[in-house]
């Protein structure tokens, strides 16, 4: 029998996929759960034994994006028959529906403020990189360390004079505010990778360029940029997910117009008793961009986890 | 198409110097080769040429036009890399007509110029390939390509064959010296293969320590070292070096070596002290009557030649000699050097002694 050091057994194999099978179900099971309970009615939701199977219904999602109040009792007889489909629903509880809730405007917030400050640290961060990548920066080891030092505290553990600053410069609550911000917490991160990528495109490629008439930015955004792309995007899924998530922040220094999902989501829970159902919808839905987005480049982001561990 | 001339060209990298001082000049449709050991301040000269470095003192002409501070973009010249440098977005074809389109030639137009180019090189038939997947070969050709379809003053070249198997190099040696005959295009060439520059350079400029140690026609370089750095640089085996202690007179034609006279041509310049005698492998003759005699250490067989080392009081040295000659391991062979041929060094210097044979190379350069 051939015997190889570096394939795997095959019951090495059977080990091997056993446990990413397990360890894929424990960390997706909340996921399913929360993707589960936005379908479930609000007994279903809080029933024990919790209902693995159940009649599914957007009551969650009707609740999330509405405000409702009790409907009154000769209003429920005098109320005409061509109802459209969810004021149907509500009024089974003997609610009505009175407007929209402020939750698509909270996921319209976290759009403009997550993306926004994504693409200003991409930016800042590519400049910043490539000056670092490609010229002769008097303290460039140093300078780069500095950068890096600011991710060595979590955020906020400046939280307190941020809010200070924030309330001094008129920037509370505000979505200039919260872009300045997230883009200044992401910009190391994205400095020190994309750094790590252009390093990895030979100089030669720009020389080429220069020599070829073009200048020193042409050969920049014609040559090095498309090669950088892939570790880019990477990067900027990096930058969104932290924008997108971040609560402790957004909880602080918004309340209003410029307050973003995560805080706004909990929320719900205190309008009319406990809605776990309301709150599993709004959960679903805001992770419903990180997610397609991280599906769509997870090739890229790999390669962003492990960039420089092999030299090509 | 353009002459090249550079002056008193200097650079330095904060406390390192890597080229000192530099003047010499390339003619228009030159082959030119700058030969030297890796360190020795040859890439960067070229680059200074190319304008991806600047000079920090001296001048650069191309064509007539000072043109050291200018950026590359501005000078007119072509550059091929060791790596080839092929953008690997681009397929082959949109590689070769970039040069083009910078210059704001139409798109047509720049195609009509690549099939053009690609037809010379051959390689017509692997435009609408992306360049990842190329072989060495074509990638070198892709790269010239780059190069010609431009037709720029001048064409640079950092060790274009460096990267290619040994095989498939000398084949494109022939087909990179074809092509410069064919276009007559003034070609500075960077290599550290003595070998390469001897057979493909019009001339051949030798750096050492950032220093042009000589300059000049490759036989003449090869059979008149202007030191002794050249002198074991260029040939292989390398030109042997006979150590010795003694005077030369000027206008004296020998030289004592450990009691023996040796004829020399006839010396312009005089010295004293510790001299060196430089004879090529190829200078030494095996003649039982010469009083000169060196054992026998190692022999080489080389087909219709070999190598002889022998010992000798004068330390080792090396002999190329017909392979029918038979010796054996510690035979004593009497030697004789071929006078016409030698050179005499001051050892510490390094400075070959100008004699009647050498002066005429020595003086043009």
């Amino acid at each position: 029998m051939s015997f190889s050091v570096t394939e795997a057994s095959s019951r090495q194999k059977w080990f091997a996929g056993i446990l990413v099978v397990g360890y894929a179900l424990i960390t997706m099971l909340p996921l399913f759960w929360i993707i589960a309970t936005g379908f479930k009615s609000s007994p279903d939701a809080i029933a024990y034994p919790p209902k693995i199977v159940f009649e599914p219904t957007v009551e969650g999602y009707v609740n999330l994006f509405t405000t409702q109040t009790r409907l009154s009792s000769d209003a429920a007889v005098s109320a005409p028959q061509d109802l459209p489909w969810y004021e149907n629903l509500v009024r089974k509880k003997g609610m009505t529906i009175v407007g929209p809730s402020r939750f698509s405007e909270r996921f319209f917030n976290s759009v403009i403020i997550g993306f926004g400050s994504t693409f200003f640290a991409i930016v800042l961060g590519t400049a910043a990189a490539y000056a670092f990548s490609r010229f002769k920066v008097p303290l460039k080891d140093d300078l780069l360390f500095f950068i890096l030092s600011t991710r060595m505290m979590p955020p906020i553990a400046v939280a307190i004079p941020i809010f200070l600053m924030f309330r001094y410069l008129g920037l509370n609550d505000t979505h200039a505010g919260m872009i300045l911000l997230y883009t200044a917490v992401n910009l190391s991160l994205s400095v020190w990778l994309i750094n790590g990528f252009i390093d990895e495109i030979p100089i030669e490629y720009e020389e080429a360029a220069l020599i070829d008439g073009y200048t020193r930015f042409q050969a920049f955004y014609k040559v090095v940029l498309p090669q950088a792309a892939t570790g880019i995007a990477s990067t900027a899924i990096f930058c969104l997910i932290f924008a997108w998530n971040e609560y402790a922040f957004a909880v602080l220094l918004t309340s209003g117009t410029a307050q973003t999902a995560p805080p706004f989501i909990p929320t719900i829970i205190g309008v009319g008793g406990q809605d776990w159902p309301a709150v599993a919808a709004g959960a679903t839905l805001f992770l419903l961009p990180v997610m397609v987005f991280t599906i769509l480049l997870r090739k890229h982001l790999l390669r962003g986890i492990t960039f420089g561990a092999v030299r090509k | 198409m353009a002459q090249i001339r550079i002056e008193n060209v200097r650079k330095e990298f904060g406390a390192f110097v890597a080229v000192r001082s530099s003047t010499f000049t390339i003619e228009d449709g030159e082959f030119f080769m700058l030969l030297g050991p890796s360190g020795c301040g040859k890439t960067t000269t070229l680059r200074m040429m190319a304008g991806l470095e600047l000079p920090t003192s001296g001048q650069i002409y191309i064509d007539g036009e000072e043109v050291g501070m200018k950026p590359a973009s501005q000078r007119d010249i072509a550059f091929v890399f060791q790596m080839f440098a092929l953008y690997p977005h681009m397929n082959v074809g949109r590689n070769m007509s970039y040069p083009l389109l910078s210059q704001g030639m139409s798109k047509s137009d720049a195609q009509k110029k690549v099939i053009e180019v690609a037809r010379i090189l051959g390689i017509e038939d692997i435009l609408n390939k992306p360049v990842g997947g190329l072989s060495g070969g074509d990638r070198q050709r892709v790269a010239l390509g780059r190069a010609i379809v431009r037709e720029p003053k001048a064409f640079f070249m950092d060790e274009p064959l460096g990267a290619l198997d040994a095989e498939f190099r000398e084949h494109m040696a022939e087909e990179l010296r074809a092509l410069h005959d064919r276009m007559g295009a003034t070609t500075v060439y960077v290599t550290h293969d003595q070998l390469e520059a001897l057979q493909m350079g019009d001339k051949i400029v030798v750096m050492n320590h950032g220093v042009v140690e000589q300059f000049g026609k490759p036989q003449d370089i090869y059979d008149w070292p202007a030191t002794k750095f050249v002198a074991g640089f260029i040939g292989s085996p390398a030109m042997n070096f006979l150590d010795f202690e003694g005077m030369i007179g000027s206008g004296a034609n020998s030289v004592d070596l450990s009691g023996h006279k040796v004829t020399v041509p006839r010396t312009r310049q005089g010295a004293k002290g510790k001299l060196t005698l430089g004879v090529r492998p190829e200078h030494i003759h095996f003649n039982d009557k010469s009083e000169y005699r060196g054992s026998v250490i190692a022999t080489e067989y080389l087909g219709t030649t070999q190598i002889v080392t022998l010992k000798t009081p004068n330390g080792e040295v090396k002999a190329r000699v017909p392979s029918h000659v038979s010796v054996t391991r510690d035979e004593r062979i009497g030697l004789e050097f071929d006078a016409r041929t030698l050179s005499v060094f001051e050892a510490d210097k390094g400075h070959v002694l100008v004699s009647e044979a050498n002066e005429g190379v020595l003086n043009h350069g």
